[in-house]
């Protein structure tokens, strides 16, 4: 099949050249950063993770939404997402592919990298992270080809591969709560440290991701025949606009236990978020924006008039996409360590290398994507399929 | 470790410790404050004990500064969360750190609720002054933080803060032996340490 990704129009050959050229201009800024150290970043000895850490686990999320197409075709028989289901997997493999990248980038000794399988660490939460972001790739890589193999050859698609079809339900989301624990396991840190951290995680991602992938299947149909049907769109703006709403509870929920109880400690990163801290405002234009964007988008989803506007609903993705990309890969990380222990205030902002890097790995995931993506579309095409 | 701050307070602002300590282990100054290196340095009561200042504080605490360090707790969360065993915890209780294995992927520095962990953002070998041969330098991209002065302790020598110090307000000893030094001063004496409520158990006593 892969050589179906090797002919195509000239848009597609403009888009795969683009991509791989912004790929580039990230490496070789990766290059530069290999060369001076991390310091080329906005990182500091107080804000330890950055921008590379909070793309990492936005991206997590978007990986195990998948779960939130495959779910209901796989368990539930729900035949409208046949056609999604292919693009939700392979949608998963870009994600995940990125999410290994920000890490590799995100490491002080590169080379070091394998020193995680040298001296496997049970107790250290990055090294279930690890079996399970690579178990996921790996199990995306199985369900979503074999299933594209058996649209290739005109049946289904085979009995062995049910096991791992299944396996990969739970597993998506035992990726997000894993991303979770890495940050809400840890003493001192009170802006992760609470027992919602992995559900708010999962509520976010499973906006977050699905609007993006409509998002994706949206230019899809622009520039080809497929068409997933009005019906699997209407569903999965459903499932968008309940995950929104469990997103923005889970959000209140946080608010009342911190600002209820008056715990000064569990208020501090929430008032630098929204408010500023001691005349440190960075993030607060970026946070209002972010909860401004997430609760107009709730209130014209929950509305079923605007929701079922076929032509508005990308627009409202875009307003979900931003929303949830700001709070988890602006907010969250950098809220955690602001103030830090010693309640001293370092403020962050990417710089101009790290932005370029961080750019450069989202065209190599969205690389990934187009090629997979014009693979599906033409074994569809040659199977008369659409 | 008991650090006796009243005896700091009172040679005020001397800094023999921390010039020692950062001397010895070839600690580079960096006047950038976000790449900054330390391992033992000074900070006011309340950003050093924040949970316990409060706004009536004592006359006596103001311009007091607390020498702060790695605390070698007895249930490290940098220890639990190094996904290479980088850094981990030696019978004896002293926190270690093995900057040949260390990846620099940083949730030590995350984990530790005291600040106590500086990462090397560049090369630090440009920042030290006057380089100690005898002490190896470390490479950008690793994490680092007091060591207790293992190497000083296996031949037989006090770290060097405690040496260093004209005035005895450094008093390292073993907490785990009820005969020693050390806990007779922790009986006799009203000390804090840093967090203790993150159930962290903090080595280092700080008699108020």
């Amino acid at each position: 099949m892969l050589e179906k990704a090797l002919v195509g129009s000239k848009k597609y050959y403009a888009l795969v050249f683009f991509l791989a050229a912004v790929f580039l201009v990230g490496f070789f800024f990766f290059l530069k950063q290999l060369k001076f150290g991390l310091g080329i970043t906005g990182m500091s000895r107080d804000v330890s993770w950055g921008f590379y850490v909070a793309q990492f686990t936005y991206l997590v999320g978007v990986a195990a939404s998948a779960v939130m197409v495959v779910l209901p075709y796989y368990l539930h028989n729900y035949k409208d997402y046949g056609k999604l289901t292919i693009f939700g997997e392979f949608l998963a493999i870009g994600a995940v592919t990125m999410c290994l990248l920000f890490i590799v980038v995100d490491i002080g000794q590169t080379h070091r990298l394998f020193n995680v399988l040298l001296h496997p660490t049970p107790h250290s939460m990055l090294f279930y992270d690890m079996i399970v972001l690579n178990g996921y790739l790996l199990l995306n890589l199985i369900c979503g080809w074999t299933a594209l193999h058996g649209v290739y050859k005109g049946t289904k698609y085979p009995d062995w591969v049910k096991p791992f079809i299944y396996l990969s339900i739970p597993w998506a989301f035992s990726i997000h709560t894993v991303t979770a624990f890495l940050y809400a396991g840890l003493p001192g840190r009170h802006f992760w440290l609470t027992a919602v951290m992995a559900p708010r995680f999962l509520a976010s991602a499973f906006c977050s991701g699905p609007a993006l992938l409509l998002l994706l299947i949206y230019i899809v149909k622009a520039f080809t025949r497929f068409d997933p049907g009005e019906k699997a769109i209407r569903a999965l703006a459903k499932t968008i606009t309940y995950a929104l709403l469990a997103n923005l509870f889970l959000f209140g929920c946080e608010l009342f236990t911190s600002f209820y109880s008056g715990i000064p400690g569990h208020q501090f990163s929430i008032k630098y978020l929204f408010a500023g801290l001691h005349g440190h405002m960075k993030l607060v234009p970026w946070m209002w924006t972010a909860y401004a964007l997430m609760l107009v988008a709730a209130v014209l989803l929950v509305i079923p008039k605007t929701r079922n506007n076929l032509g508005l609903l990308p627009l409202l993705c875009i307003l979900v996409v931003i929303g949830t990309w700001i709070d988890k890969g602006m907010g969250l990380i950098v809220g955690g360590f602001v103030p830090n222990p010693l309640e001293r205030i370092t403020e962050y902002m990417p710089t101009f290398p790290e932005v370029m890097i961080s750019i450069g790995i989202y065209a190599a995931g969205f690389l990934i994507i187009t090629v997979l993506y014009k693979i599906a579309i033409s074994v569809m095409e040659s199977r008369g399929l659409i | 470790m008991v650090i006796d701050t009243r005896v700091c307070q009172k040679h005020a602002p001397c800094e023999d410790c921390i010039h020692a300590c950062h001397h010895i282990h070839n600690v580079p100054q960096i006047p950038y404050k976000k790449h900054e290196i330390k391992w033992i340095w000074k900070d006011e009561f309340e950003h050093a004990f924040p949970d316990t200042a409060h706004e009536y504080a004592n006359e006596v605490l103001k311009g007091r500064e607390f020498l702060l360090l790695c605390n070698h707790c007895e249930h490290p969360p940098c220890v639990r969360v190094c996904p290479t065993q980088a850094t981990f915890k030696r019978e004896d209780g002293i926190v270690m750190m093995d900057m040949h294995r260390c990846i620099g992927c940083r949730f030590c520095m995350a984990a530790c609720p005291y600040g106590s962990r500086s990462f090397n953002w560049r090369d630090p070998r440009p920042f030290i002054k006057d380089p100690n041969p005898e002490y190896p330098t470390r490479m950008k991209g690793v994490v680092e933080k007091c060591t207790f002065c293992t190497e000083r302790l296996a031949q037989g020598k006090l770290p060097a803060c405690a040496e260093a110090c004209k005035y005895g307000a450094i008093v390292v000893g073993d907490l785990a032996d009820p005969h020693s030094e050390i806990n007779k001063i922790l009986r006799e004496h009203f000390t804090l340490r840093r967090k203790v409520h993150l159930g962290t158990g903090p080595s280092v006593f700080y008699i108020i």
